[in-house]
């Protein structure tokens, strides 16, 4: 547990020192936020109808910025071998960095949410549950999408190498997530809220076990 | 290195022969033999393509999935090489899959398009398979591209069954899967004729692209060294 948190520390730390690139990231956000309303006119009500899949769309944009910059800093001067020669198996590095990666997309989330509010009038009445769905989403797509940059850091065309692995594999994500933030937004009749929650919690269930699995053969070879 | 055992070329050309053949038949019979279905006219004979082709594009990649699998699990080239081939064979049969369901789609349904989990899930799954086409391309160390494909293949074949439920609670239209109790007779040669067709022929070419990529790997690989002449290590 103790190297876990070390670990955790350390990702959290170089989070925090490249905090002047997170700003730009929140600036991409706001931007595509901004840039889909005009794909549906001014209409205030279509706007509302759609907020939830907005907000999705531009927290998947970004999260490919902030992914392939969490794995930046290990590539440079073999930043990764020299972690892997430290008597810590590759699973918790994964899952440390997965985690720093979540929070970060989350708290992204949780900046971008005002914007939509501003611009789309997606007001909640259960602001906590819909924290509660970003955290959630966030982990959806940290674990798939730390173990794809972990690959594309060192492959050539990591640019768009990272979202043509990733963004297919993320679509339930993308689709539980939408659906649960428009039943958020626009209210819930029908109950359906447990339902994407269950599904969105059963992804993360199979990839945070699986892509944990997986690391090891990825980076010791 | 050594070239891994693989299948002879005779048996991947003879397989293609034989898928040449089935599919001829299943084709012959399918637009001249088989009846007009009574509803959607002669549309429906696209469904002799139609379904061999889902069939074994699902078919190729769970077999290029069992291939990842042995790879990480007991390594060797050959299991590298043929999960490449049957990839690449996956995708292409997932592309006529989208092709053939939207040429059928249009007179059917009146849309080229429909957000039906069937449909989407052959799209998605499409799209995943050449992301991991194009990740092998990315990647010059042949062990590095075997390892990390397989470890793409492998998260990839998981999602596909998410992506369906997730779509189908999403959205649904497609009609129900038939079965040989809901089809009749006629109908059923063309489809099984087609289908073993397309199976023969894919794997065939799947085998024949296998060599292909068994031979780049080695190319890579370079040749193994020469044994060292006695003494030379002193002189290096």
């Amino acid at each position: 547990m103790n190297v876990f948190r070390a670990a955790l520390y350390k990702e959290l730390l170089l989070q925090w020192r490249t905090r002047a690139r997170v700003l730009s990231v929140v600036v991409f956000g706001a931007t595509a936020l901004l840039l889909m309303s005009f794909a549906i006119g001014p209409d205030a009500g279509a706007l509302r109808m759609h907020a939830g899949g907005f907000l999705w769309l531009a927290l998947l944009l970004s999260s490919t910025l902030t992914l392939e910059a969490s794995l930046e800093a290990e590539t440079e001067q073999q930043a990764l071998e020299g972690l892997l020669l430290l008597p810590v198996p590759p699973t918790i590095l994964f899952y440390a960095k997965a985690l720093a990666n979540t929070l970060q997309l989350a708290l992204l989330g949780a900046v971008l949410v005002p914007v939509a509010i501003v611009l789309y009038g997606a007001e909640t009445a259960r602001p906590l549950a819909l924290f509660g769905l970003l955290v959630l989403g966030a982990a959806g797509l940290a674990a798939p999408g730390t173990l794809y940059a972990t690959m594309t850091a060192r492959a050539r065309a990591k640019q768009t190498l990272l979202p043509l692995l990733l963004f297919p594999l993320v679509v339930p994500v993308l689709i539980a997530a939408t659906k649960a933030s428009s039943l958020l937004i626009l209210g819930d009749p029908m109950r359906q809220l447990a339902a994407w929650l269950t599904l969105l919690a059963a992804f993360c269930g199979i990839y945070w076990t699986l892509c944990g699995l997986m690391f090891g053969l990825i980076v010791e070879d | 290195m050594i070239l891994p055992r693989l299948a002879s070329p005779n048996l991947a050309f003879a397989l293609v022969a034989l898928g040449v053949l089935l599919l001829l038949a299943g084709s012959y019979y399918g637009l001249f033999v088989s009846p007009q279905e009574r509803y959607m006219g002669d549309v429906q004979r696209i469904m002799y393509v139609h379904v061999p082709s889902a069939w074994n594009a699902l078919l190729l990649f769970t077999l290029a999935m069992g291939c990842a699998l042995a790879y990480l699990w007991r390594g060797g080239w050959g299991w590298d090489a043929h999960h490449e081939a049957l990839l690449e064979a996956s995708a292409v049969l997932s592309f006529l899959l989208c092709v053939q369901g939207s040429i059928w789609a249009k007179p059917t349904w009146g849309v080229w398009w429909d957000w039906d989990p069937r449909l989407t899930t052959t799209a998605v799954m499409l799209l995943a398979l050449l992301g991991i086409l194009a990740l092998r391309s990315a990647v010059d160390d042949p062990e590095k591209r075997a390892t990390w494909s397989a470890v793409a293949t492998i998260i990839a074949f998981v999602d596909v069954p998410i992506v369906y439920f997730s779509v189908r609670w999403w959205n649904s239209l497609h009609q129900m899967q038939s079965s040989p109790e809901t089809v009749s007779a006629p109908f059923i040669v063309p489809l099984r004729l087609n289908a073993f067709g397309v199976l023969a022929l894919m794997g065939g070419l799947a085998l024949l692209r296998a060599r292909v990529a068994a031979r780049r790997t080695a190319k890579e690989l370079g040749p193994a060294l020469p044994p060292m002449p006695a003494g030379a290590a002193l002189e290096a």
